[in-house]
């Protein structure tokens, strides 16, 4: 299986601060890929690196098997092909209809394609009689259903979602889940990563897990291993819990 | 003198409007990109560039009305154009007065768009162009703000109008030009009643951008 991210030796500084030391990951095509961690270990940025909204100080960000720098005046191409959810739900001020719409517009796709296309996405998301209200009227976990819709409606090969479900009761957190694991699998050349705190929404969702502290990768493996048969102490450490965060 | 609605105070004010409207077009034109680019784009110099645009907000109207007096006068370098003592020249004025609260207020405006909105709009693969432009479309309720402010400081302005319009009965006579002829030839009441004009007028335009302003862009 080819990969769909190679991160090289990155580096990342803010001020005198250190968020990332030589980290290197690899994540496969097709697979779910969490990256746990307390907060302030540097997962955050990680994934912005990934995501090309963060330009690292050294190291090198392949996007399918392509090195892509963020800071290049067409990153925005490689952005296209990636779809991005944020821990607060984003919608910009217009109708839900036109936040998907947006997302659509910008890659050019045509009117007709775009209506077609936002009709399937609202009636999947349940908030057809609401397409023409404001979307910040919307409530938070419907924010953030149509945030993942708005990041997947241009059928993204890579899909990152950054402590998606963090502010979301439990209802709105399984069906979140349950509209990220549905997508991955309708393609099995569909890449997700996942950015969270939740160990169990790690070993819900995850093929792979990697536990980063303190801005360094501590720990790479199957979900299997890395939750039962962890090799670094402070791997073993966070799965069981003691290590407070 | 009671106040008539003639024809005259109806030319002058239709006057005011067209000289004032023009001028925050024309600012709001420049001023709006320009302060979208100054707070969104990140290079050297910026913090000055803002202390100085946000300092113009205190420009001397006299001194837009010497600029453009000079400028446009017989011996000055653009003086072949002949656009002294016309409307022109004052909606000229009057924009340069306008375009440091367009740029200022937009500077704020976009600054204060949500970071996470930026980084979404990114996210999505907007070019820079498209990035602007919708965080621009976030930031409507400040940018039509912008043109409020410009528009209340045309129409009250006194000075740089008086300067390259000289008060031309007919030509380049406008309300508080006027206002301040007839104050200072006694007509008290009259001034007055001019001055309510000028006031209604100013709440009329001003009611239309505020609903302008809370019109949701869906």
């Amino acid at each position: 299986m080819s990969d769909a991210i190679v991160l090289k030796e990155i580096t990342k500084r803010f001020k005198e601060v250190t968020a990332l030391k030589s980290v290197s990951l690899t994540v496969a095509k097709g697979e779910v890929f969490g990256l746990l961690g307390p907060s302030g270990s540097g997962k955050s940025t990680l994934l912005r690196v990934a995501d090309l909204l963060e330009t690292p100080d050294t190291g090198r960000v392949e996007i399918d098997g392509e090195t892509v720098r963020a800071d290049s005046k067409d990153a925005f191409q490689t952005r296209r092909r990636i779809g991005m959810i944020l821990q607060k739900p984003m919608v910009l001020n217009r109708s839900v209809e036109n936040n998907l719409v947006y997302a659509l517009t910008v890659r050019g796709w045509s009117e007709e394609e775009s209506q077609k296309r936002v009709d399937r996405e609202l009636k999947r998301l349940g908030l057809e009689e609401r397409r023409m209200k404001n979307a910040r009227t919307l409530s938070g976990g419907e924010m953030q259903r149509l945030c993942f819709a708005r990041s997947t409606i241009f059928d993204p090969a890579l899909l990152m979602l950054d402590e998606f479900t963090a502010n979301l009761d439990p209802a709105n957190v399984a069906l979140l889940e349950d509209m990220v694991r549905n997508y991955a699998s309708e393609n099995k050349e569909r890449t997700v990563m996942v950015v969270t705190h939740n160990l169990f929404q790690a070993k819900r969702m995850c093929h792979r897990v990697a536990l980063m502290w303190d801005g360094e990768i501590v720990e790479v493996a199957d979900k299997r291993r890395f939750f039962e048969a962890p090799e670094d102490e402070r791997t073993a450490a966070f799965v069981s819990g003691e290590l407070v965060y | 003198m009671a106040l008539e609605i003639s024809y005259d105070v109806i030319q002058v004010t239709l006057l005011s409007l067209y000289v004032s409207g023009c001028a925050t077009i024309l600012g709001s034109a420049i001023g709006i990109p320009l302060g979208a680019l100054i707070g969104l784009k990140e290079f050297g110099g910026k913090g000055l560039l803002k202390t100085i645009t946000y300092t113009m907000y205190g420009f001397p109207p006299v001194v837009a009305g010497l600029a453009i007096y000079y400028l446009f006068s017989r011996a000055g370098p653009l003086g072949s154009f002949g656009i002294l003592f016309t409307p022109t020249a004052m909606i000229l004025a009057e924009t340069l007065l306008v375009i440091p609260l367009t740029t200022g207020i937009t500077i704020a405006s976009v600054a204060e768009v949500d970071r996470s909105v930026k980084e979404t709009v990114k996210s999505l693969g907007t070019t820079p162009r498209q990035s602007v432009l919708t965080v621009m479309r976030e930031a409507w309720v400040g940018l039509v703000m912008a043109a409020m402010i410009g528009f209340g400081r045309c129409i009250a302005e006194v000075g740089a109008a008086y300067m390259v319009g000289g008060n031309i009965k007919g030509e380049t006579r406008v309300l508080t030009t006027v206002i301040m002829l007839e104050t200072r030839q006694g007509h008290f009441d009259y001034a007055l009643g001019l001055g309510l004009v000028l006031i209604v007028v100013a709440m009329a335009v001003f009611f239309f951008l505020r609903l302008l302003q809370e019109k949701e862009l869906l």
